[in-house]
Parts: C-alpha cells; structure tokens; sequence
C-alpha cells in the first residue's frame, strides 16, 4: 500500500466519523437568487441547513475614509451609494445631520418637501423588498407590475433633482429649487395609480395559499433576539416592537402627521411582507397630508455661507461671487463638535455620526448602518431551515449590499 | 437633556465612583467617559438596572485621536422605553489598544466589534471571532487611522495646491 491510498483512507475514516452527513455549499458571491453580493458557505445536512459563515466586504469602498477627505457637500454623493434603494433618505439624512451640527433653522415648507421625498423612497424601498420577496416564492408577475410604477417614482426625483437612482437630492440647508408644477404633476399621478396598483399586488399575495405556505414561520425571530442583534427598521417591527425613529426621535417635523406604526407578531417572512405593505399605505397617507398641509415660504433656509447661491447672482452680485468662491473653496467656518443623527431609513435606523474639528472636512464620519448591524443574525436565522428558505430570509430582511459594505 | 445626563451619571456613581471621568451633553447626546478597563462592567449594570435599563446598543465605533496617541471606542446605547440615548467613550492607548468585548451583553457587537479591529486595531479581549470584517485578510495596516493617508501623498502626477481635496 502506497502512502497516498494510507493517506485517502485515514482521510476517509476521518470524513465518515466526523462529518458524514454534511455537505458544504457555496451560496454566492455572485448567485442570481441572493440580489446582490453576498457569500454565505452553508453546512448542510441534506437540505438542511446546520450552519453558515457569512463573508461580506465584496463591494467596500472605504466611505468613512473617502469621507474624512471631502468637503461636507460632497459627502452627499457618497450617501447615495449606501442604501441605493432609498437614496434620497441618505441624502437628506446627511444634510440634516450637517444642520444640526451648524444649528440652521430650516423653513417648514423644507421639512414637509423633504417629507414628501422621504416617503416616496421608503415606498420604492419597501415595494422593491416586497416584489423581490414575490419572485423568491415563484410570483414574477407582482415584481414586473411593480416596477413600472417604481419608475414613476424615479421620473418624479428626475424632475426634482435631474438624477435617478443616485440622486443627491437637495443641499445642506433646503432644496436647489423649489418643485416644479410638472414634479407636482407627477406626484399627483402617481397618488391616483399607485393605490390601485398596490391593492392588486396586496391582492395577488397576501391570502394566497402558496405564499402563505411559504412564508408563514420561515426565518422567524424573537423579539428578544432581534433587540439584541440592534434590528432597527420593519424587521424589527415585525418581530413586535414598535420602534420608528419618525415617532420616537421627530426629525423634519414627522409630529405634524397622524399615522401608524404596524407592527407584526412572529417576526417571519410574512410579517415582515405585511408590515412592509402596511408603511407603505401609512407612507401614502403621509404624503398626501403633507401636501394637504404644506405651507408657503423659502424652498432653502437662509444660511448664504452653506447654501450655494444661484448662478445669475454669482454673475452680477459681488457678495453672491464671495459666497460661491467660499463654499467650493471649504474656505467657510465650521463649528466644533460632534453630533449624531439619525432618521427612519429604508430597513432600519440609519444615523450619521460626525466629528467636526472646525476644518473643512469631517474629522470623523461613522455611518450607523442597519443592514450591517442586522445582517449578522442572518445565520441564525436560518438555522434548521431549507436552503429556499434561507434565500427567502434573505431577500425579506431586504439586506442591500451597499450599505452593507459601505 | 440635562436631567437625563445628571440621572445616568447619579446611577453609575452608586456603583462606580472613580470610574467615571467625564461628563456632558454633546448637542443632545449625554455623554460619559469611562475608564476603558471597566467599560463593560458599566454596560452591563447599565443594561440591568432598574431605572437605566439601556438594553439597546445603537452603535459602536472607532475614533483616532493622533494629537494625544489615543484611540477611542464609542458606544451608543438606547433604553427603547423611556427613549433615553446615552454615548459612553472610553480612551485607549494607540500602542496596546485592548478592552473587553462587549458580545457577552450584546451579540450585535459582534460584527461592530469586528469591524473596530479591522479598521482601527483595537483588540477586543474574548472576542469569538475577531478578524477583518470589511477589508482583505491579508492586510497590514488598520486603514481608519490617521497616519494612514487617502492616497499617497508624495504623487507627482497629480497637483493638488490649488484646489486641494
């Protein structure tokens, strides 16, 4: 017997004693069913999943480094690129993080227009996360109807802020310019079909036996475990705590609406479905009341040593030249200090920590992102499931590689 | 805000006098600095007494401070009831940063943890399973800290004395 049989055969018994139901499967980086770059080495025993070993940093890019070197308004394209399902609320998370570290009084009209946005992008974060929890159960349809409507959305950032997906919308103390009739247009467009559309998805999913046979119990959590895992977001509402940074810290004058928190009971794949669907009608209603409601007045606050004056001043007005130079320049003050902000992001609490050292760059920005603070129960999670169910855990905790990876 | 901060510091004084070395109210964050060697024994009276009960961790980070050689580990934590937010610093020194792991109260200090090391080198002692999060595994450096610049400063192609980034 040569050594290299004695070799296989000691490796052989080894294999039979230690691991002889288990198999290992490679689930991603790049796997069409995960949406986006996640690699989980799943030990299986059969098609059962006894354990799993995350690997996440496929697409980090270094955005609190990259942050540490960039004037406080340019770090808003940068926000883009965390949760790219919902930009606009990174975008005007930031610039109020920068406003209360400037202690800027911003005009009403501002918070409600911001609020307004806000909502549309949590609508087309949850109706994405939504749809794509249809297609991991076999219902492409709700998908492919869906997104026409996800790009009425798109077509109404378009007309604010001339971008799409990565908006950079609006600037540190208000908008760049006030909607237009046609924005209003389309918002109102899409207020009369949106509703329509959502019923009939809601329709298409929420009792049907298949679905529910699939989602109901798969990928459950505990209210205990999810508070210790720091779930923020509908994920945690499902599991059935009502927190919502909209409700519990008011930013943007969210006091001003009347609307409710849904909150599930299990914590499963439907819960999180229906507490998804649930925001958005709420996300609906937000926005009509704060159309219904929004006053006259500035579409930014008065603040000309932040707020970029507008092209035809810098041309004829010398003050208005200064202002511009100072600004692109990082030549204006900053004041010292450090601040934490946070507002009620797509899935979760999303909070900017900034350190200011009076210079014209942030000394320290930490970006508090939920997907990364959630995505580590993943494991756990599907612990004892089939490896469909685990890709349907997956796609309900709506984890974006993005922000995961920042 | 000012009640709240004064509350929490009367709490952690019943237990930790000389523990506490700093006080004050950052924009409206109460915030306390603690000795890093008693930090999570903090933490966890925080999280189980009766009237703090901060049984929520927002966040934790890394913070360099090149002037005085020190590195600083910030946790957020949240007591979802009474909706009262707290921020405890702890000062390391930059040569021997390590400090207790904070995965025994909380396990989502675990990847946050992770992610501290790989960026700044601080050792988290009980750690289970402390290596890079983020960047490759076969990195030298912990690329948050200040010494370490953007891009490399001594480019010649590149001429940034006018409108430097």
């Amino acid at each position: 017997m040569t050594t290299m049989e004695e070799k296989a055969i000691v490796s052989d018994q080894y294999y039979k004693a230690e691991e002889k139901q288990y198999s290992y499967l490679n689930l991603g980086p790049t796997h069409p069913a995960t949406h986006g770059i996640f690699q989980n080495v799943l030990k299986m025993d059969g098609e059962v999943i006894v354990d799993a070993t995350p690997t996440i940093g496929y697409i980090h890019r270094a955005f609190e480094k990259l942050a540490e070197r960039r004037p406080f308004y340019q770090i808003t394209p940068i926000t883009d690129r965390l949760n790219y399902c919902s930009a606009p609320i990174n975008n005007i998370g930031w610039h109020m993080t920068v406003e209360k570290l400037l202690g800027i009084e911003i005009p009403k009209r501002v918070h409600y227009l911001r609020v307004i946005i806000m909502e549309l992008a949590r609508i087309t974060d949850h109706l994405i996360c939504n749809a794509v929890i249809g297609v991991d159960t076999g219902a492409l349809t709700g998908f492919v109807y869906l997104f026409q409507h996800r790009e009425l959305v798109y077509e109404i950032y378009e007309e604010i802020c001339g971008a799409r997906l990565t908006s950079n919308i609006g600037r540190i103390g208000g908008f760049e310019r006030d909607f237009s009739p046609k924005a209003w247009e389309k918002i109102d467009k899409f207020l009369k079909e949106f509703p329509g559309v959502l019923k009939e998805f809601e329709n298409l999913l929420v009792r049907n036996r298949i679905f529910m046979d699939r989602s109901i119990g798969v990928g459950g959590i505990s209210e205990e475990k999810a508070l210790g895992y720091s779930f923020t977001g509908p994920n945690l509402r499902a599991a059935g705590v009502d927190y919502d940074v909209r409700v519990a810290i008011p930013y943007s004058s969210y006091e001003d609406f009347e609307f409710i928190i849904p909150v599930g009971q299990n914590g499963d794949v439907y819960d999180r479905f229906m507490v998804r669907q649930e925001e958005m009608w709420q996300s609906l209603s937000i926005i009509r009341q704060a159309i219904e409601k929004l006053p006259d007045g500035p579409f930014h606050a008065d603040v000309p040593d932040f707020y970029l004056p507008p092209k035809e001043e810098v041309y004829h007005n010398m003050e208005a030249l200064i202002y511009h130079f100072k600004i692109v320049m990082g030549e204006t003050d900053v004041p010292k200090g450090e601040v934490y902000h946070s507002v009620e992001g797509g899935n979760g609490e999303l909070g900017f920590y900034l350190i200011s050292d009076g210079g014209r760059t942030p000394f320290r920005l930490h970006f508090r992102r939920p997907c990364f603070i959630y995505y580590q129960a993943y494991p756990e999670m599907i612990k004892g499931s089939m490896l469909s169910d685990a890709i349907l855990t997956l796609s309900s905790m709506n984890v974006i590689a993005g922000e995961l990876d920042a | 805000m000012t009640e709240g901060l004064d509350k929490i510091v009367s709490i952690v004084k019943e237990k930790f006098e000389f523990d506490l070395l700093r006080s004050e109210v950052l924009v409206d964050f109460p915030t306390i600095v603690v000795k890093n060697e008693r930090v999570v024994e903090i933490i966890s009276y925080l999280y189980d007494h009766p009237e703090a009960k901060f049984q929520f961790l927002t966040t934790l980070c890394g913070i360099h401070l090149p002037e005085v050689n020190q590195i600083v580990v910030m946790y957020q934590l949240h007591n979802l009831i009474t909706n009262q937010r707290l921020r405890i610093k702890t000062f390391l020194p930059v040569d021997n940063p390590v400090i207790p792991t904070l995965t025994t109260v909380f396990p989502s200090a675990n990847w946050m943890e992770r992610e501290t090391y790989d960026f700044y080198g601080v050792v988290f002692q009980g750690h289970p399973n402390l290596k890079r999060i983020l960047n490759v595994d076969d990195m030298i450096i912990f690329p948050m800290r200040k010494e370490y610049p953007l891009e490399d400063q001594v480019r010649e192609d590149k001429n940034d004395a006018m409108f430097g980034r």
